[in-house]
């Protein structure tokens, strides 16, 4: 990818940045934004842009890094442009634990992400198990499989616990299940920004695994790389990193998959290079969602999967009608 | 050096042994061909080899390193393998490719350098590759495909090269071409270890033929100790005469019709 192009990325998570600061039912101006980042002026301005705007803008980062990279991975490593986190049962997992947590009414702050990121470990750690019982080893084919298997059987569970709910309830669960990163508070970006970096390091630092399993099984196995091993690694990472966003912002669609798609049209090509580049696009693509997502039919705000997906769609049939 | 004693792999669930006691080497210098009808366990030993099936007995050596326990990106430096199969899932240029073959001398975090650049060049200007540098692997005949390959693997540097039918898609001349520069490679002192089909190009270049038939070696040696009508007519099960190749005198196989 050219240093342009780059620029160009860098450019437009900045401006995809200012916007989300300054856009909403308050108005503030650039400076007035920079003043009260700073800590200066009135207190309720200060606080618009740092605990609300500035908090939603850092875990959209969080949100659209984490998804784009983990599409980049899974899509190198299962040799699959349709492969995405969602697709592996880490969205059906989560909503699980979310829809568990809001059934059973609790309130606590911080329970509704746990609860989401242990569903989705849980179904992480299911589907893996799944693929060891069919073959004994990380059949890509197999892993795809087993999630997609995880996740519609998550769906039923789904709507057999939303069947007797009350209308509240089903709202709330509805809502987290179209995504959001309206709650975001500083306390849950903290940790998730912890584990989403090691995660994320973690995944940069496997990419060559990524490139040369990319080549096929044997291919990769003759470049000195321990096939299943690293398969199940990627996997794992990949899986984590999706369920960590999850716990922030609930399932916000398309991104996993449209992304890595999108570094690519860019001309990245290697894959520490796509899952780099997978990361900003990710980024600028979810704080620019978000910014649509409240201000166009302000007060009110749409979900911000619904908007991804709005964005999504259309690009990549773009792509599909060019590669078929 | 490539040493293969008493190897036996069975797949889980089959019945069979896919090799079943296999023993043979490849040694340095010289171009050595294994061969055999399909299903013979020719790509079963590659795919032990490469650490991609488990030995259920026998062991597998390349040098003085045991298959079984190496360390697999250390050995992908002294080994390259060209196997059956390979297709980028997102299309690179070719330079990137052959660049794929240095991984193996690298840790996750140390950057590919100009010595790295240099083996890459090298290797695609022996396989006459270099004008490719800049085409998408996508956009490749299926012969500049096999070149490119051929490339990535001489790019990663190793001693010992194993190719699994290296030869299909190309035409006569592009073949030809391939089991030249083969047969320059083990001149050089590298063991070439080669799985083919061919059994006259092979009787030509090779200097050492193991013919496997059911995962066991049921003759080994120089091509006109193998290539007769009572070793390969069992094994392939088909009517053939031999007879000689009219420029150099090697033995070449004639199948017969039946009808």
């Amino acid at each position: 990818m050219t240093r342009a192009r780059w620029s160009l990325l860098f450019v437009a998570l900045a401006l995809a940045g200012v916007a989300g600061l300054t856009l909403g039912p308050v108005r503030i101006g650039l400076g007035g934004v920079l003043r009260a980042l700073a800590g200066a002026g009135d207190i309720q301005t200060v606080g618009i842009v740092r605990d609300l705007r500035l908090a939603r803008v850092v875990l959209a980062v969080i949100t659209g890094a984490g998804l784009g990279m983990s599409g980049a991975a899974l899509q190198g490593t299962l040799r699959n442009a349709l492969a995405e986190p969602y697709l592996l049962g880490v969205s059906g997992g989560a909503a699980v634990g979310a829809v568990l947590a809001v059934v059973a009414g609790v309130s606590a702050p911080g329970a509704l992400p746990l609860a989401a990121f242990a569903g989705a470990a849980g179904a992480v750690a299911l589907v893996l198990l799944i693929a060891r019982a069919a073959r004994g080893r990380a059949d890509p084919r197999v892993l795809l499989m087993a999630g997609v298997v995880v996740g519609a059987f998550a769906n039923a569970a789904i709507m057999v616990l939303l069947a007797g709910a009350g209308e509240g309830t089903v709202r709330n669960a509805l809502w987290w299940m179209m995504g959001s990163v309206s709650g975001a508070d500083w306390r849950t970006i903290g940790w998730l920004s912890v584990y989403a970096t090691a995660a994320g390091v973690a995944l940069v630092a496997v990419a060559r695994d990524v490139d040369l399993l990319a080549l096929g099984e044997d291919a990769a196995a003759g470049l000195g790389v321990r096939v299943a091993d690293a398969t199940r690694r990627i996997f794992l990472l990949a899986a984590l990193l999706a369920a960590i966003t999850v716990a922030g912002a609930g399932l916000v669609g398309f991104v996993g998959l449209v992304v890595p798609a999108l570094a690519r049209a860019l001309g990245a090509r290697r894959a520490r290079e796509v899952l780099l580049a997978s990361a900003v696009v990710g980024a600028a693509l979810v704080v620019g969602a978000d910014v649509v997502a409240r201000t166009v039919r302000a007060p009110a705000e749409l979900p911000l999967g619904a908007v991804t997906a709005i964005v999504g769609v259309p690009f990549f049939l773009m792509r599909l009608r060019r590669t078929a | 050096m490539i040493r293969v004693s008493q190897a036996v792999v069975r797949y889980p669930g089959a019945s069979i042994n896919a090799l079943d006691g296999a023993t043979f080497e490849a040694l340095p210098g010289r171009l050595t061909a294994v061969v055999g009808p399909n299903g013979s366990g020719k790509s079963t030993a590659v795919r032990a080899l490469i650490g991609q099936v488990a030995l259920t007995g026998g062991s597998m050596r390349v040098g003085d390193t045991d298959v079984a326990t190496a360390d697999r990106r250390q050995l992908a430096r002294t080994m390259s393998v060209v196997t059956q199969r390979e297709e980028p899932a997102f299309p690179l240029s070719v330079r990137d490719y052959v660049m794929l073959g240095r991984y193996p001398h690298h840790g996750a975090w140390s950057a590919l350098g100009p010595a790295d650049a240099a083996a890459a060049e090298g290797a695609m200007q022996r396989t006459g590759a270099l004008p490719l540098g800049d085409r998408r692997t996508d956009a490749l005949s299926g012969g500049e495909w096999q070149r490119v390959r051929l490339a990535r693997a001489l790019a990663q540097g190793g001693e010992v090269l194993i190719l699994d039918e290296p030869g299909t898609f190309l035409d006569m001349a592009h073949e030809m071409a391939a089991f030249e520069l083969l047969d320059e490679l083990a001149r050089e002192g590298r063991t070439i270890l080669l799985v083919s089909h061919q059994l006259n190009l092979v009787a030509r270049f090779a200097a050492h033929i193991v013919v496997l038939h059911h995962g066991r070696v049921v003759a080994a040696g120089a091509p006109n100790d193998v290539m007769r009508g009572d070793v390969l007519e069992p094994v392939y099960e088909w009517p053939l005469v031999i007879a000689r190749d009219p420029a150099v005198g090697a033995p070449f196989l004639v199948p017969l019709r039946r009808r």
